[in-house]
């Protein structure tokens, strides 16, 4: 995206900018006070004798569940048929002291909590959780902050932008880590200490030396950090690409080529016949034929290889498009344009679903304005 | 002045021209009201818009009903949160469906972030129902790295692919998979994608190989918007029926809640089970924006256009 | 040299890719060979972190503009690697629960979580819903019915812009729906018809011409007659 600003706007004078600085200014301060304003009205959760005001919003309930476990020593049988004594952990029961515990947070409703403290004031077992109500807060101010590069571009956004590229590369790069290196790599090179520390349902079966080639190639390719030595990073890059053209040749051709070009050997002349589509037994003895049926399926079939043929034949740049080849070709064009505005529809669909989807999470997980899915 | 008869013209053209050079913020600001103001509407009053499903979200609702009660179905949940607003509604939707038919359901993911997704989704759909016993009737295989390389071992060794589910059980010990060894061992295969992996490489890698010969794969795709035009051509020959965008998500739930009126008469929908219905409202408004914006461009263009030959 | 040892590493890889799926004893080698893909693509994302670190390390050294920023999206790339790798705030599995790294990293409430469910995904999803606003402003500025492709492109759009939603049901709610023979002029079924035959039939053609594309430069790949994926060289 490059640097916006409204069409023809002089931005570089300063005043101009002094006035557009002072505007987003006090729009700034508008939306700070209503929120402040919302915060204030608040907003009623639980119902009944329940309902209380909270004077807040966009907060996170959740409900404590303890989980305890204990341990206790078992025979069985290895794959080799041998009896050996494992350790099992089982859920405590009631009375058990837990040998290792810890505290899950489930998120909950407004209304549960509501119940809850109406029972018992000074119940802790439903609380606001701070950490995710930050976080929805967060999430909020990040979305408004990508959101004003529609007014131009500004260091909020680029914050954003800048966080984003932060948190991305790190998500990725642990999640490469924990489901594919460690699994495929550290556990095929040292499977019972894998097994031990890091995955216990590893299933360890021996070490896998061939595992040696891919990690070889792997330092290869970190070669590439190093002017002098990124040479070396021509050899994993090559069986990379050789993989996936292995890979997309087969499939292709049988999913996308083959598949497709046998879909076309279907009927141009089609008949229905009205008992066929579950007609009742007056209708069949009217007209055993559904003509409408039958002529649109015909015109369909007969539409849809026209289509075919004609997109080929535009695509096909060996002669030049003139004569019977160029008056195909612009029929092919003609379906083109016709394939490329459905894609635009559906495209624009597709977007404003994301956008609505962005407007919702702003008005039902942040500011509490609308509950449809009664969240809270 | 009032007598001049260029008068008109002139105003005429000099409005045109200012809508012609109107700042880009303004139509922002138009799509943004043309979004928020349905949302916050359908939001208080909960209304929602009648769906007639097409025939290609027919014969994915078709493609369910099918199953005889206790067949397997495989949902590969391959998507993330940032799609959610489009799939998340399919996928409850769906899993909704396979639970009203009492179907055993399998949920995976080749999209990493797409793990937690599959749990939620259970858990909002399934919650505490005594009659759906986790590893039984359903079961969550998790994320599994590797794209296609993952859907052609499942094609031939499953158990290889998914060592054990999402709670580390393992896969000869659930249930619900003990005779499962691959692919065509389930008795649907539900995809719903965002981009790559997703449908298109199910029916590459999955679907196609078992056209020929054997026991083709039932398939049914639910896609995104913008894949959705790349899935037709697989329609009806690799795929019973695909779910397209937000439309389809509206058209399955409408036939889903349908169903579930018919067996439960008198009680309400729950608003989880039409999320999609709900995002219609704004869809409609920002379309017909979107149409008027184009008719109105083309009417400053070629009155500009008619203006400049008279000139 | 080393370019023809490439070629052939690459010819290899793909004929062993190809030659599984026609003999199925050898499926064993297809599984190592994507096993081993799978390996090397998780290292390329190490590389892609590596990079981002030195060239971000490099603009906050030299103060070049913008470096404040580097140093926002340094600390974030650091402190989700941190948080992931360690598996912090993560509870181990209930079936093991003596082994601490035996969580689920994206566990709901666990720092990494937090991350991802409260910084990546509402901006990741937000960049993307903002194409919705320039999808209008682009339709408004430069969609011109000025030939027969741009008005059949544009008359296309409208039906299914329309047709897919409820006011296009209410349009053409007056062409009666129980006679076959005007019905398709429903938005809604002309719509489907849209979509059913004539993206069909473009769709499909785009997908056959794609496929001899991508048969092609495969081929030509294994055989060895394009390296131009190993760059310039010996």
């Amino acid at each position: 995206m490059s640097t916006m600003g409204s069409t023809g706007s002089p931005l570089n004078d300063p005043a101009v900018a002094r006035r557009a600085h002072r505007m987003m200014l006090a729009v700034l301060a508008v939306i700070g006070v209503l929120l402040v304003v919302r915060s204030y009205i608040g907003t009623t959760v639980g119902t009944g004798e329940a309902a209380r005001n909270t004077h807040g919003f966009g907060m996170v309930y959740v409900e404590r569940a303890e989980q305890g476990f204990v341990s206790e020593r078992v025979t069985e049988t290895g794959k080799d048929g041998v009896a050996v004594e494992v350790t099992k952990w089982k859920p405590v029961t009631p009375g058990q002291t837990p040998e290792i515990s810890w505290t899950n947070w489930n998120e909950t409703t407004g209304d549960a909590w509501a119940t809850a403290s109406m029972k018992d004031a000074a119940q802790s077992s439903i609380e606001v959780s701070w950490s995710r109500t930050v976080g929805v807060w967060a999430a909020a101010l990040l979305t408004l902050c990508v959101f004003s590069f529609l007014w131009r571009d500004n260091p909020a956004y680029k914050l954003a932008e800048s966080v984003v590229i932060g948190v991305s590369a790190g998500y990725w790069m642990v999640v490469a880590l924990w489901d594919t290196m460690v699994p495929k790599l550290v556990g095929a090179l040292a499977p019972a200490w894998t097994k031990a520390n890091l995955m216990p349902s590893f299933d360890a079966v021996g070490v896998d030396w061939w595992a040696l080639v891919p990690l070889g190639l792997g330092l290869l390719l970190l070669c590439r950090l190093s002017a002098r030595a990124s040479w070396l990073g021509v050899f994993p890059l090559a069986f990379i690409v050789g993989t996936f053209a292995g890979l997309k040749f087969v499939q292709y051709v049988e999913a996308d080529l083959v598949a497709q070009v046998a879909t076309m050997f279907d009927p141009l002349l089609v008949v229905k016949h009205q008992a066929a589509l579950g007609a009742d037994a007056a209708t069949v003895a009217a007209s055993p034929i559904d003509w409408a049926g039958s002529v649109g399926g015909s015109l369909a079939a007969i539409l849809i290889l026209v289509g075919v043929l004609s997109v080929l034949a535009y695509f096909f740049f060996s002669a030049e498009h003139k004569g019977a080849l160029g008056r195909t070709a612009k029929v092919g064009v003609w379906y083109l344009m016709i394939t490329f505005g459905a894609s635009f529809g559906f495209t624009v669909m597709g977007r404003i679903a994301l956008l609505a989807a962005r407007f919702e999470f702003v008005f039902d997980d942040w500011l509490w304005l609308i509950d449809p899915a009664g969240k809270h | 002045m009032a007598s001049n008869p260029h008068n008109s013209d002139a105003r005429h053209g000099t409005f045109l021209s200012r809508l012609d050079s109107i700042d880009r913020r303004w139509i922002f600001l138009m799509m943004a009201l043309a979004v928020a103001g349905p949302i916050i509407w359908v939001g208080i009053t909960g209304k929602t818009f009648p769906e007639t499903p097409t025939p290609a979200v027919q014969g994915a609702f078709d493609a369910i009903e099918r199953l005889p009660e206790g067949s397997r179905v495989l949902v590969s949940f391959d998507f993330d949160p940032a799609s959610a607003g489009e799939l998340q509604p399919m996928a409850t939707a769906i899993i909704h469906h396979c639970a009203m038919r009492k179907l055993r359901i399998c949920g995976m993911t080749l999209w990493a972030p797409g793990g937690p997704l599959i749990g939620a989704t259970f858990t909002d759909v399934i919650g505490n129902d005594p009659s759906y016993v986790y590893g039984v009737n359903f079961v969550d295989l998790g994320y599994q790295a590797g794209n296609e390389g993952v859907m052609k071992q499942v094609g031939t060794d499953f158990p290889r692919a998914f060592p054990s589910d999402a709670r580390s059980t393992p896969f000869a010990q659930v249930p619900m998979l003990k005779d499962i060894h691959k692919l065509t061992d389930f008795d649907l295969l539900v995809s719903v994608s965002a981009g790559y992996p997703g449908s298109k490489e199910w029916i590459q890698y999955g679907v196609s190989p078992t056209m020929t010969g054997g026991k083709p794969l039932p398939f049914v795709a639910g896609a995104t918007g913008v894949q959705t035009p790349q899935l037709i051509p697989y329609y009806p020959g690799q795929m019973a029926g695909v779910l397209g965008a937000i439309k389809g998500a509206a058209e399955y739930e409408s036939l889903v809640n349908t169903k579930l009126r018919s067996m439960d008469s008198g009680k309400p929908i729950a608003p989880k089970f039409q999320e999609a219905q709900r995002r219609m409202a704004p869809q409609l408004v920002a379309h017909v924006l979107m149409v008027g914006l184009i008719v109105v461009g083309n009417v400053i263009y070629f009155a500009g256009r008619r203006k400049g030959a008279h000139v | 040299m080393s370019r023809t040892v490439a070629a052939i590493v690459a010819s290899i890889a793909g004929l062993v890719m190809v030659l599984t799926a026609f003999v199925q004893p050898l499926g064993f080698l297809g599984s190592a060979v994507v096993d081993w893909f799978n390996v090397l693509a998780a290292i390329a994302f190490v590389l892609g972190g590596a990079n981002l670190l030195k060239m971000n390390l490099m603009k906050i050294s030299a103060r070049e503009a913008g470096w404040g920023y580097s140093a926002v999206t340094l600390a974030a790339f650091l402190l989700t690697l941190a948080v992931g790798i360690l598996k912090v705030g993560v509870h181990p599995d209930a079936l093991h629960p003596n082994v601490a790294f035996s969580g689920d990293k994206e566990a709901v409430g666990a720092p990494f979580w937090w991350l991802y469910e409260y910084a990546m995904s509402p901006i990741t999803s937000t960049l993307f819903a903002l194409l919705a606003f320039y999808v209008a402003s682009a339709a408004f500025r430069a969609f011109r019915a000025k030939n027969t492709a741009a008005i059949l492109l544009l008359g296309t759009a409208f039906i299914v812009l329309l047709g897919r939603v409820y006011v296009g049901v209410l349009i053409t709610s007056w062409i009666p729906a129980d006679n076959a023979w005007v019905a398709w002029l429903r938005l809604e079924n002309l719509s489907s018809i849209i979509m059913s035959v004539f993206n069909n039939a473009g769709t499909r053609a785009m997908m056959i011409g794609i496929a001899i594309g991508v048969a092609a430069t495969s081929l030509k790949i294994l055989v060895g007659l394009d390296r131009s994926y190993l760059g310039q060289g010996d």
